[in-house]
């Protein structure tokens, strides 16, 4: 293809990607090296409440934001270097605790502790989405003609499903005497709460993940496995290959492609956890990087919001996607470097 | 078939028309209001709607919005639904106007303990008060001997009782989701125990006797409480009191209706209404006192402001108070308090009287801190001396970064 139409073909999405991705990266970076302060004095307020039948007033010292004439907010906007970084990662917290060997008090700052439960969630529930994803593509495979179609439905179910509703039923069906609870509670005749410590909460966590993103795995292995060289898996049968040798040297080489693919998305859109902790309200024990931004970002009843640790802690975790993705990205790389020759 | 629904459209305008009838002048300008989704200000933004032009949004997100959509030149909004703690972003930024002239032109039904003054001037008009005050099981205590808690000694004490009784299990209720609704409970204890938050200078004071006193009582209640308790909130607390499953909660007044809702409650006149238990002997109830009401916005033309107001006030009237009279306390005339706002009215009256909820920019930062860092002390990951410092450390970081702290 010539380079003038390649372009005319890329440049809109190139557009786009520059006005929604990059520029909006871009004053991210910088906000995350700034602080903008509304100007504030104190001044003496008297501010009257409603008692029953009588009012109260009080006055107080108050410490409120400075108007221009236009009646606008004034800010100042300071360059802080690394400052947010610092109120986010708090190192000298972390080194300390190294080096009084308490492992657990690094896991108390929130940074660390979001960090903590993000990797190994990702880290975790990826072999699973293969794995019960491939399991029920090689299912499917073969049961009989008639099944598949209603099979591969219900399948794809959970990840029709959005992730914020999803995550909600789980909760509703756990939570107090949710159904599910009350059945494990009749079976087992002990008093279950699934919502009442950490370990629980992020089973039933891993559990959601792998319910939502394995029909994903599912619907790609599925296809992969159409393509599968009818030639190779006959010759293998011929030499007396089982059913696990067929598996392990023909079909896994096979689908290895796809399982990259997978584990690429899959590391990407779980590093960004968020709909399990609101879902969940695990708030007081588990709690993950993306969610850390969005309490960074959410205003209080008075209107702050933590604008400039929101941007440091964004940039932090896209440094870490950035690291996760490295090796399978690398591995992609040699592929296609060695299928060129 | 066209007759006919012709003819139906016909009678549903003149049933509006009618409808308008209600109002005591026909609105002309258009009125937009935000404010919260419970049931009060439906109550009230219908009864604004009977002057048509209104249109009114009831979102639970309101507190978001209000700040960026009243800054915006014209204001997305007319009118505004505050509270005493939502409303401290727009005074801050100046959005909303000062109500003086409005309220000596249309406002002569208002009574004077309505009026919300700010360094003199009227800002906001309120129409009800919520506090958080204890609800309990007036059969149950009966049938165990139990007398109305006045102190959270006493609460614990019926507590045990209940639960040795083998009644329930979890005989207590508390709002002590992570987050806001547990920062709220410390934000009711610390002065009820005599604490404060800050220093003049704007740094935090909770690391304290007073501030460990107010930790441990909260952490007293984990043993009559559901285990999942940090992800319990007002509604949660709600359906177990509804569900028989609690007999004491300190809970906001506006949820007392739902106790009595033949629809979804079994304990239908059974939940007694008493003022919020005290941290200790002498003090004030440990709770803390809200408004809510209706703000109009600056950035509006004056006609505009003028009509916006006269449609609140047509939607704070007496007629709409009588037709609505469980759905909150209100401080509007015509409002006769019945055995649900038994509890409120104690509250609010007692003497020393709790104070009302102290928002400011400052208690804003402390209570995002408080949501953030007294989960780990309830669930015994932290000592609460720990967590005090914790507090203090997190709220620095929030109060130097929104330049209140140097």
């Amino acid at each position: 293809m010539k380079f003038k139409t390649f372009f005319a073909f890329v440049a809109p999405s190139l557009f786009m990607m520059i006005l929604f991705i990059a520029l909006p990266l871009v004053s991210v970076l910088i906000q995350s090296f700034q602080i903008t302060q509304p100007v504030m004095t104190q001044s003496e307020v008297e501010t009257c409440t409603p008692g029953f039948l009588t009012q109260t007033c009080t006055t107080e010292l108050k410490t409120v934001p400075v108007l221009d004439e236009n009646g606008k907010t004034i800010t100042t906007t300071e360059w802080v270097g690394l400052q947010s970084y610092r109120n986010v990662l708090q190192m000298d917290k972390v080194w300390a605790a190294i080096g009084s060997n308490s492992w657990s008090e690094i896991l108390q700052i929130d940074f660390w502790k979001a960090l903590r439960f993000t990797l190994m969630y990702t880290l975790l529930t990826l072999p699973l989405v293969i794995g019960v994803g491939l399991l029920i593509a090689l299912t499917v495979n073969n049961a009989a003609k008639s099944l598949r179609g209603p099979v591969i439905f219900i399948s794809l179910l959970p990840f029709i499903i959005t992730p914020v509703v999803g995550a909600l039923s789980i909760y509703w069906l756990f939570v107090g005497d949710g159904i599910l609870t009350a059945l494990m509670e009749q079976w087992s005749g002990t008093n279950i709460s699934m919502f009442a410590q950490a370990w629980t909460i992020e089973l039933l966590m891993y559990f959601y993940r792998v319910w939502h993103v394995a029909p994903f795995a599912f619907v790609i292995f599925y296809a992969g496995l159409q393509t599968v060289n009818m030639d190779t898996l006959e010759s293998a049968v011929i030499d007396g290959a089982n059913r696990w040798e067929r598996l392990r040297h023909v079909i896994i080489p096979h689908l290895m492609p796809l399982i990259i693919f997978i584990a690429l998305i899959h590391l990407m859109d779980c590093y960004r956890v968020f709909e399990e902790i609101v879902g969940f309200r695990s708030e007081a024990y588990v709690i993950s990087l993306q969610w850390l931004t969005y309490d960074f970002l959410t205003p209080d009843d008075a209107g702050n919001r933590a604008i400039a640790r929101a941007s440091a802690s964004a940039m932090l975790t896209m440094i870490g996607i950035v690291f996760l993705l490295i090796l399978p990205l690398r591995r992609t790389w040699r592929d296609h470097k060695g299928g060129a020759h | 078939m066209m007759l006919k629904k012709l003819a139906l459209a016909g009678a549903i305008s003149l049933m509006g028309t009618t409808a308008w009838s209600a109002c005591a002048f026909e609105n002309e300008t258009e009125v937009k209001i935000l404010s919260a989704g419970f049931e009060a200000w439906k109550a009230v933004t219908d009864a604004m709607a009977e002057c048509g032009n209104v249109q009114a949004e009831l979102d639970q997100e309101f507190r978001t919005k209000q700040p960026a959509a009243f800054e915006a030149n014209p204001s997305l909004y007319h009118l505004g639904g505050v509270s005493n703690g939502t409303v401290t972003p727009l005074l801050n930024a100046g959005t909303i106007r000062p109500l003086d002239d409005l309220v000596e032109k249309y406002g002569q039904n208002l009574q004077p303990n309505q009026l919300i003054r700010v360094n003199g001037q009227i800002m906001a008009i309120a129409m009800m008060v919520n506090t958080q005050h204890l609800m309990y099981r007036q059969d149950v205590f009966e049938e165990l001997g139990i007398d109305e808690p006045k102190t959270w000694d006493d609460v614990y004490a019926a507590a045990a009782k209940i639960k040795e009784s083998g009644k329930m299990d979890t005989p207590l209720g508390a709002t002590m989701k992570s987050g806001w609704n547990l920062a709220q409970e410390m934000v009711n204890m610390l002065p009820g125990h005599g604490g404060k938050f800050f220093n003049d200078d704007n740094t935090p004071a909770v690391n304290s006797a007073e501030g460990v006193a107010a930790l441990e009582t909260l952490k007293a209640a984990l043993e009559y409480t559901d285990p999942e308790v940090l992800v319990s909130d007002s509604t949660y607390v709600q359906q177990q009191f509804q569900q028989e499953k609690i007999a004491i909660a300190n809970l906001w007044a506006s949820r007392a209706g739902a106790m009595n809702d033949e629809a979804e409650s079994a304990v239908v006149g059974k939940v007694k209404m008493a003022a919020a238990p005290m941290a200790m002997e002498g003090g004030a109830p440990a709770t803390t006192l809200w408004w809510d009401g209706i703000v109009v916005a600056k950035n509006i033309t004056d006609e505009e402001a003028d009509a916006a107001f006269r449609v609140a006030m047509e939607g704070l009237d007496e007629e709409m108070v009588k037709a609505n009279n469980g759905a909150a306390i209100w401080l509007i005339k015509g409002y006769a308090p019945g055995p649900l706002a038994e509890g409120a009215i104690a509250t609010a009256t007692a003497n020393p009287a709790p104070p009302a909820y102290p928002s400011t920019t400052r208690m804003g930062l402390m209570h995002t801190a408080l949501g953030n860092e007294l989960p780990a002390f309830l669930t015994g990951e932290r000592d609460a001396q720990a967590t005090l410092v914790a507090i203090e450390e997190s709220y620095t970081t929030a109060a130097k970064e929104a330049g209140i702290l140097n």
